[in-house]
């Protein structure tokens, strides 16, 4: 790239973080500049152009700027850098390093760098003399906490290249040149192992998107078993405070089935993303044995961090997802939450005086959500890997109304919807994720529903929809008994109320205390599923309703100790056993039944 | 505040709102203090050399000649340790007719905690008071509110809580007190002889609205140096925060800004995080806990004010009068500490959560067998012994007045139990109950 000079201004207009510079050359839309503030450099965002005038948002407090203060302009855009070591690594919105920060105070202009320069890495080649190459295509590979980390042909390079030479296997620092290639003009590029990326560009290095087909393993029986999400899948959680979003979010970071998890703490609570800097490094990963951090990469900015950085941290959280799915890898990204980000949106509209929608947020809002969930997905790479972002965010509904902009444009676009209500959550039925509200439309695929029935069973997903029908019928024997009283219905009413229940605590609740019970296998959950439907699928003889809910708080209780104890161990066989005994109690059978009709 | 010697005097206003004005001026920075006919004013905007202040008093009677002077710094405090005992107005003089403070000039407002530099709440807050200190645990470094309507005696609570909480500092910040809640707080803190560890800074009725939005900075100024200067345990108590969001909305609609839900500004989300999550423990020993005040209006929890605090905060508490005992309890239902679990049964008695779990669960059964009396059924019982529990543990636990430590509220909880119930019905876990349910009497 050429050196070019790079455009200087001044400021005139200070409104909060909101700052007007005149420009003394060409600037362009979000392009990245820094506001001098008595030798503090400010870094900032180019949002508006007007004439000679160039809005920009400045990702720290302004106070102190003047007017006439010198600001510099980079010439690029948003950039995060990419290359070994972004796993473990807490960061802020902008990418910068928090750990290396000085100081228990965050200070303005303190932009620590947010690789290790000085470590070196066990570089293997994969690419040899003479391959032809183009962006994304791996070089060689080095091993980032036990997991491959391809070295690639930098995003940004366009066109074909040829590899003149790789270095040998052996130990280099990320600056270190790595690969030198030839242009279609046979000039020379040199390639290390990093590169840079501008955040709000999606990388598209892949061949196809397809529809997403394979079942991404949550380890959460209501989530994989009545509205499962896909490898490269988006959904959101939606739900009034209180009603255990982070606490969802955060189980399904510890257990979902992902090689890589990104967090992006965005304008939450400081002491929840405390939680999880106390907890990944001792929690172990359930599938590797490994910590958990050494797969996560944390975008931290919290609610008390500069608002404008806040927009910026879901898509540096992004950027560096499509990083590691390049290479062939299943990352999970979570979001929490992408209410607080909208607001941010919201804030910088609000200053530039721009002409509101709904709520006050601004007019696009539904086109940024729902280009941000499409950068999502499950994709074919040029060399036949695979790789995928699965996305999910959360949202805050102000005042818990589902009517309000946010949660609406998320539903347009998120294709999973994990609604969390209020009573479950009041009532201590965790995870409080309503089961009939929610939905996953990926089960309505054809593609996943092969692939449900090739892998967990051939009638799974009949199944699946069975038991949705049976908490529906449920719920309205409920309202019937609620309407009419305990005696004005017929004793069936109890009975359908009663095996609906069985169903919410066996298989919609879930401990995530609870050492066991907090991750449940998918062969465990097809096991508890069919012995949930014979239960339902059993006539009980009773003589009075006050009968039904003592005998089926024993199965209930029966079947918890099950889901407490490990698969298929003794316990679990000696309540199984119990269950057994208790159904025999009052089951009829068929036979009898026969008898008594004739 | 002084003014130096070669400050340039501006004296040509160009604009006047209720709660702004307007000058031409040079070289101002953007956050900065000035006075106007010397009332403090803050720049909220600048537009090439046209200023706008935030006059603190209000406009009333600023003449378009009127003296402006920058002082060219931001708002700041005096921070020592001659600060105990003392009583402040929103821009930190003094109002208790003592001498001003000597100290170390700081900015209020400061930056924030780096969130890796944080260390996870541990300690347990006591109040003496069962309803928070057995269900709703406080921990040091824990921001929370209490969701009250404007009748019900938050001030008092509030006070009860200052005076018992085992905190070296206490920092009260009371902004919209009415003169008599003022005068209140004063006598209670001058009578309990505690005024060495207590520090108030108060904007009262009588004082303009727009003053109010320094009062939280300067006590949350005071208490990062309590905190981080000197390792202590500060508890800074804010009354009434939805006086403090009135006063932001008064502000952004004077600025012409476009208003989001309930007429709030758009950032207030924004503006309530960054106060509360001044809450925080530090890794060398100090901690700042923040217990707050929203009023509501109605018990309206999805107003923009106390919702947007909701997803701040780490849990509420709501207070409500208990007819049957004729005291004002806290409620056992809808409160929440989300931070109780960092120290419930590990800082306080193993059989903590368990008897915390049970109290609440035969309560709500209480509540089942009172839906049933008033629906004209007949009680079980059960329910009957439910609801003489209810009563006997709202008087002997829930009431504010309660102040016993913790221990001793774990055992009237299993005197409680033992009195009303059998052993598998309160559903404790085996060993425990081995171990402390009460002797029977010979």
């Amino acid at each position: 790239m050429k050196e070019k000079e790079l455009t200087k201004g001044k400021v005139t207009t200070i409104i909060a973080n909101l700052v007007v510079v005149e420009a003394e050359g060409p600037v362009s839309q979000n392009e990245i500049c820094y506001v001098d503030r008595a030798g503090v450099k400010l870094m900032a965002e180019v949002i508006k152009v007007y004439g000679k005038q160039a809005f920009i948002q400045v990702f720290e407090e302004t106070r102190g700027v003047k007017v006439g203060s010198e600001v510099e302009f980079s010439g690029g855009m948003l950039e995060v850098t990419l290359g070994p070591g972004v796993l473990s690594r807490n960061y802020d919105g902008l990418q910068h390093d928090l750990d290396k920060m000085k100081g228990v105070f965050l200070q303005s202009g303190d932009y620590t760098a947010p690789l290790d320069y000085e470590k070196e890495w066990d570089f293997k080649p994969l690419a040899s003399e003479g391959d032809k190459v183009s962006a994304g295509d791996w070089l060689g590979e080095v091993t980032e906490n036990t997991m491959p980390h391809r070295i690639m042909v930098p995003f940004k390079f366009t066109g074909s290249y040829k590899v003149k030479s790789v270095v040998k296997e052996g130990k280099y620092k990320v600056n270190d040149t790595v690969a030198v290639l030839l242009d279609s003009k046979e000039r020379e590029v040199p390639v290390t192992m990093m590169q840079k990326w501008p955040v709000k560009v999606p990388i598209t290095n892949y061949t196809e998107k397809p529809r997403p087909f394979k079942l991404l393993e949550t380890g959460i029986r209501t989530i994989d078993t009545l509205n499962p999400m896909v490898e490269g899948g988006t959904g959101f959680i939606p739900g009034p405070f209180g009603s255990g979003k982070t606490v969802l979010q955060h189980a399904i970071s510890k257990e979902a089935e992902a090689d890589i998890v990104v967090i992006a703490a965005c304008g939450e609570r400081a002491n929840e993303v405390v939680e999880i800097f106390v907890e990944f490094p001792e929690l172990e990963d359930p599938r590797t044995g490994r910590k958990l951090m050494e797969r996560t990469t944390i975008i931290a900015n919290t609610s008390n961090m500069p608002v404008a950085a806040r927009e910026a941290s879901v898509y540096t959280a992004m950027t560096i997802a499509e990083y590691y799915r390049a290479m062939g890898l299943k990352v999970l990204l979570l979001a929490d939450s992408t209410s607080r980000w909208a607001q941010a949106l919201r804030e910088m509209s609000n200053r530039m005086e721009e002409l509101p929608g709904p709520d006050a947020y601004p007019m696009d809002l539904p086109a940024i959500i729902s280009n941000f969930y499409s950068r999502a997905g499950y994709v074919y790479l040029k060399n036949g890997e695979t790789g995928s972002i699965t996305f999910i965010g959360t949202v805050s509904p102000a005042g818990g109304n589902l009517k309000e902009p946010v949660t609406e444009s998320t539903k347009k676009t998120a294709r999973c919807f994990y609604a969390l209500s209020q009573q479950r959550a009041d009532s201590k039925r965790y995870p409080a994720i309503d089961p009939i509200d929610s939905y996953s439309k990926y089960i309505e695929y054809p593609e996943l529903q092969d692939y449900l029935n090739n892998n967990i069973s051939e009638d799974w997903v009949d199944k699946v929809m069975e038991i949705k029908n049976y908490l529906i019928r449920g719920k309205e024997a409920a309202e019937q008994i609620n309407i009419l009283g305990d005696d004005g219905v017929p004793v069936d009413y109890h009975i359908t109320f009663w095996k609906s229940e069985v169903i919410d605590f066996v298989v919609l609740q879930q401990d995530a205390f609870d050492e066991i019970d907090k991750s449940c296998p998918m062969n465990r959950q097809k096991y508890m599923l069919d012995k949930v439907l014979d239960i339902y699928h059993t006539d009980f003889k009773f003589e009075s309703f006050e009968e039904v809910n003592p005998y089926f708080k024993k199965i209930i209780n029966e079947f918890k100790q099950m889901n407490f104890s490990g698969f298929e161990s003794d316990e679990f066989k000696r309540h199984e056993k119990e269950l057994e005994k208790i159904v025999k109690e009052r089951k009829v059978e068929k036979e009898e039944a026969v008898e008594e009709k004739e | 505040m002084e003014t130096k010697a070669f400050q340039k005097v501006y004296t040509k206003i160009t604009q006047i709102t209720k709660a702004t004005c307007s000058l031409n001026a040079e070289g101002v920075g953007y956050g900065e203090l000035a006075s106007v006919s010397g009332r403090l004013a803050q720049v909220v905007k600048i537009e090439g050399e046209n200023i706008t202040l935030q006059v603190f008093g209000g406009t009333e009677g600023v003449p378009t000649n009127a003296e402006v002077v920058f002082y060219g710094r931001p708002p700041t405090i005096k921070v020592g340790e001659e600060l105990s005992g003392r009583f402040f107005n929103a821009f930190g003089e003094p109002i208790d007719g003592g001498p001003e403070v000597e100290g170390e000039e700081r900015e209020i407002g400061g930056p924030s905690v780096n969130p890796v530099r944080r260390k996870q709440p541990s300690e347990l807050i006591a109040t003496g008071i069962a309803g928070i200190d057995l269900n709703n645990t406080l921990v040091t470094g824990q921001k929370i509110p209490f969701f009250a309507d404007p009748d019900q005696p938050y001030n008092q609570v509030m006070a009860m809580v200052a005076l018992r909480a085992k905190a070296d500092k206490i920092i009260l910040a009371g902004m919209g007190l009415t003169n008599d809640d003022y005068l209140y707080y004063k006598n209670v803190f001058d009578n309990a002889g505690a005024l060495d560890r207590i520090i108030s800074f108060v904007n009262t009725t009588e004082g303009p609205p727009v003053e109010r939005l320094l009062v939280p900075d300067m006590a949350l100024a005071a208490a990062e140096y309590f905190a981080v200067d000197k390792n202590q345990s500060v508890l800074v108590l804010l009354t009434d925060m939805t006086l403090y969001a009135d006063a932001l909305s008064i502000v952004s609609n004077r600025m012409d800004q476009i208003p989001s839900k309930d007429s709030m500004p758009g950032s207030l989300y924004s503006d309530l995080a960054r106060i509360y999550e001044k809450a925080v423990q530090f890794p060398d020993g100090g901690s700042i806990t923040i217990v707050a005040v929203t009023t509501l209006s109605g018990g309206d929890i999805t107003h923009a004010i106390p919702d947007n605090t909701g997803y701040i905060t780490e849990g509420q508490l709501f207070l409500r009068h208990d007819t049957d005992i004729g005291k004002v309890i806290v409620d056992p239902f809808r409160s929440l500490s989300r931070l109780k679990q960092l120290v419930i049964g590990k800082k306080t008695r193993e059989d903590h959560p368990q008897v915390m779990n049970a109290a609440v669960r035969l309560n709500a059964d209480a509540v089942n067998a009172r839906t049933k009396l008033e629906n004209g059924f007949d009680l079980t019982e059960y329910d009957e012994r439910t609801l003489g529990f209810a009563k006997e543990y709202s008087r002997e636990l829930l009431a504010i007045d309660v102040n016993i430590d913790v221990d001793s509220m774990l055992d009237t909880g299993w005197k409680l139990f033992a009195k009303y119930f059998n052993k598998p019905e309160v559903g404790i876990r085996e060993e425990m109950i081995e171990k402390y349910w009460p002797k029977e009497e010979e």
